[in-house]
């Protein structure tokens, strides 16, 4: 088969996998897992081929128009360079991963053929985004995930926090994807095409008029789909989804396709500096802010949200330079570490029976319980905290090794330099940031004192397997790689540079030193205020002791992201910060102000404007026969003999009238 | 004998029917009126029939058919109409028209108000003791 059959096929098939097992879900339910990992399977073995046969060459291209639309067409269009084989990999290695720890973690859960089913069509528009060459198709996959999002963050929809959660993912998402779509219309208009090669090609020959608005208008929808500063309140609370989704949409992938979009078009961004720089500054605010309030969150997972939120603002920090083979680089270390991490955290949410930090840390063994998520997480926070030889660390280097070089003005790329030095110092402090939540959700979470931990038995070999698999990347990825995959990119230098390692490295050690005293110092006053939150059922399987455990949090301790835990060392760490930190900085409160509360004061206006102005029209063109109708009903009397005297009179008078008409007078 | 008498005869005749039609309270005397005036018109039909055929315009008699026809239809009506009162009487007790309005707009049976509610008063505990003294 060619290149390009295989590379159809790649979307294609987990595609045709969503569709049969939301068509057989419910009369043969022996079908639905090997229906949900297999076509997974087979498209990540396809992806590694096409990657293997691409080999970082020449892009593979093919289109096809199937009717014309138009001014501007609309192709199936195929570009496959070296950025989308790997991304395309990556998405299959998660997919595949997430499918098979599915099986596991919802092995009794009822709603699993949907659920595996949306994965999969989740997967497929994916792999339609990373692969397709023409920003209308593009258009279409990232529109599938949106809405795959939607519904599998409202998976435990008997929560009202999974149903508000669903929701405000999708409309904030929807937020951004207005101007994004103004954004590719404009691009469209100028470009003459919405094939990549071709804007790509009007870019270098100064063909796009307005470059500056195209370009803030596409970054709205970067920043919704990204979760990026001031879009990013949705993925927080879209963790009230299950597990392995949280790992697969909301950290290895979806969130990934804004950066990944920006990366395929970053010679329209760089004929901008205007754009660059507002990347740069939205990239620093989310890093710091996100490293921040992952700091104080209390729930395992939105940690691990805002520790995403951070990453990826490390990835458009590394765009913001004009350096996609960063950007790219950190996308799929962080995927793979990433989805580790999470697929972890479920397991272990399962063991404690709670995903609450604060409850954890009164469990001691829990390590022990669950040796498998404890090593695999030690080694993911590790990346995460780019310690070297670990993945993050070769990643996170190659982008402040961008940024210094954007600085010093050593590099080649046409950024400009305020970006470059916004980027390098908010990219050292959040090193400092991350190595200290993440060493603060490795000591709470392992480290703990009190009560032994529940044993609930072994965790499934379906979950417990995939962590080792994923732990291989997430050690090995950045070493191996970071030689050849300036091969398959643009060909810049991805090798870590002395003084930012040397900076990145001490204080990332630095952050993870301080924390683990603040843990020492505060670890004594954990015995005296005895806190937790835990599942109702924990036998159950490993999705309903989540739901519960998310269900419990609010009313334990009055707030879904922190705890009045006295123990906590982000407590000391932020000091008075923490209460902010931990709701976010108010943004949510902010947008309440500014969007819910006027669209709820417009809504209310119309509402009125029907009701008592629209409406007394209507009841005003109701009154008159009705009045018309009150003056002759005065005439009913029900007495027959005043009906019959008005028939007798009306008789004569016709009477009378005829004679009158006859005789001529 | 002149038509004139047969005519101002059932001329008086109708006025006397209407005039109970349209004036007497009892049901059964609007009944016996309501004879009076079909009466009035056979008496018509008759005296024309007899005044047309002696010109020999009509020799098929037809007012004295048309007569036949009238006399049986009002004996069936003075029956069914009978019957009728007969029913309303053992409802409601009365037989007075003015207080059967029920077809009046805005009559509640059971509630008070519309114009009939003095009469009403009266009439429902009647038609109460009527309905259990049938049963």
């Amino acid at each position: 088969m060619t290149t390009t059959t295989l590379a159809v096929l790649v979307p294609l098939l987990p595609f045709l996998g969503a569709i049969a097992g939301l068509l057989v879900g419910r009369t043969a339910p022996g079908f639905v897992r090997p229906l949900a990992v297999l076509p997974t399977l087979a498209s990540l073995a396809l992806a590694a081929t096409v990657a293997a046969r691409q080999g970082g060459d020449r892009a593979v291209e093919a289109a096809t128009e199937l009717t014309p639309t138009g001014s501007v067409p609309i192709d199936l269009a195929l570009f496959i360079d070296g950025f989308a084989a790997l991304t395309a990999v990556l998405v299959g290695v998660v997919a595949g991963c997430v499918q098979i720890y599915s099986t596991g973690y919802l092995r009794d859960d009822p709603r699993y053929p949907s659920y595996a089913a949306l994965v999969s069509l989740f997967t497929s528009a994916m792999l339609l985004v990373v692969y397709s060459g023409d920003l209308m198709v593009l258009l279409v996959g990232w529109e599938v995930m949106g809405i795959c999002s939607y519904f599998l963050v409202g998976h435990y929809w008997e929560t009202p926090e999974a149903r508000a959660a669903s929701l405000k993912a999708f409309l904030v998402t929807k937020l951004g994807d207005v101007p994004f779509l103004i954004g590719l219309f404009a691009l469209a208009a100028d470009a003459g095409s919405f094939r990549i090669t071709r804007i790509l090609g009007a870019v270098a020959n100064g063909g796009i008029e307005h470059p500056t608005l195209i370009a803030l208008l596409l970054l709205a929808g970067v920043a919704g789909k990204s979760a990026q500063f001031p879009l990013h309140t949705w993925l927080p609370d879209a963790m009230a989804g299950p597990t392995p989704v949280s790992a697969l949409i909301h950290a290895a992938t979806m969130v990934a396709a804004g950066v990944y979009f920006v990366a395929r078009l970053l010679p329209l961004f760089e004929a901008s500096q205007a754009a660059m720089t507002v990347l740069a500054v939205m990239a620093a605010v989310t890093m710091t802010g996100s490293a921040l309030a992952a700091l104080a969150q209390d729930d395992i997972k939105r940690v691990l949200a805002y520790s995403t939120i951070g990453q990826l603002g490390y990835m458009t920090g590394a765009l913001a330079v004009a350096d996609r083979g960063a950007a790219v680089f950190h996308l799929l270390s962080h995927g793979a570490f990433k989805a580790l991490l999470f697929l972890a955290a479920g397991v272990i949410i399962h063991a404690a029976g709670t995903n609450s930090l604060a409850a954890m840390s009164r469990m001691s063994g829990l390590r022990h319980r669950v040796p498998d998520a404890y090593w695999t997480m030690t080694v993911a926070l590790l990346a995460l905290a780019a310690i070297p030889p670990f993945a993050g660390f070769f990643s996170k280097e190659a982008v402040l090794g961008v940024a210094e070089h954007v600085v010093t003005g050593t590099g080649d790329s046409g950024a400009p330099a305020a970006a470059g030095w916004i980027v390098l110092l908010a990219g050292l402090v959040t090193a400092l940031l991350t190595a200290a939540y993440a060493m603060r959700l490795w000591l709470l979470a392992f480290r703990g004192h009190g009560a032994e931990a529940p044993d609930h038995g072994r965790q499934p070999l379906a979950m417990t397997t995939v962590l080792w698999v994923l732990a291989v990347p997430s050690i090995a990825l950045g070493g191996l790689a970071f030689r050849t995959l300036p091969d398959w990119f643009d060909g810049h230098d991805l090798g870590p540079t002395l003084t930012t390692s040397v900076l990145g490295t001490g204080l990332a050690v630095a952050g993870g030193i301080v924390t683990y005293a603040a843990w020492r110092h505060t670890g004594t006053r954990a015995a005296g205020v005895p806190l937790g939150a835990v599942a109702a059922h924990p036998q159950g399987d490993a999705a309903r002791v989540e739901a519960e455990a998310i269900a419990t949090h609010g009313p334990a301790y009055g707030d879904v992201a922190q705890a009045p835990d006295p123990a906590d060392p982000g407590r000391l760490l932020l000091g008075p910060l923490h209460r902010h930190a931990a709701v976010g900085f108010h943004l949510d409160a902010v947008y309440s102000a500014l969007f819910v509360r006027p669209v709820r004061a417009g809504a209310s206006l119309v509402s009125f404007l029907d009701r008592e102005v629209v409406e007394t029209y209507v009841r005003g063109a109701g009154a008159l026969p009705r009045w018309l109708g009150a003056a002759v009903r005065g005439a009913q009397t029900g007495n027959v003999q005043t009906y019959v005297s008005a028939l007798f009179a009306g008789t004569v008078v016709l009477a009378v009238a005829v004679v009158l008409v006859a005789t001529g007078a | 004998m002149h038509l004139a008498y047969p005519a101002v005869l059932s001329a008086l005749l109708f006025c006397t029917g209407l005039y109970g039609v349209l004036a007497r309270r009892n049901a059964i005397l609007v009944l016996m009126s309501v004879e009076l005036m079909l009466n009035a018109v056979n008496l018509n039909l008759v005296a024309f029939d007899a005044w047309l055929s002696r010109a020999a315009l009509d020799t098929l008699h037809s007012g004295q058919a048309l007569t036949l026809f009238t006399i049986a239809i009002a004996a069936a009506e003075i029956g069914i109409g009978l019957a009728i009162v007969l029913a309303v009487y053992r409802n409601r007790g009365t037989a007075h028209i003015d207080k059967l309005r029920d077809t009046a707009e805005g009559h509640e049976p059971d509630g008070p108000g519309g114009d009939a509610h003095g009469s009403d008063a009266s009439a429902i505990p009647a038609a109460g003791e009527k309905a259990e003294a049938t049963a």
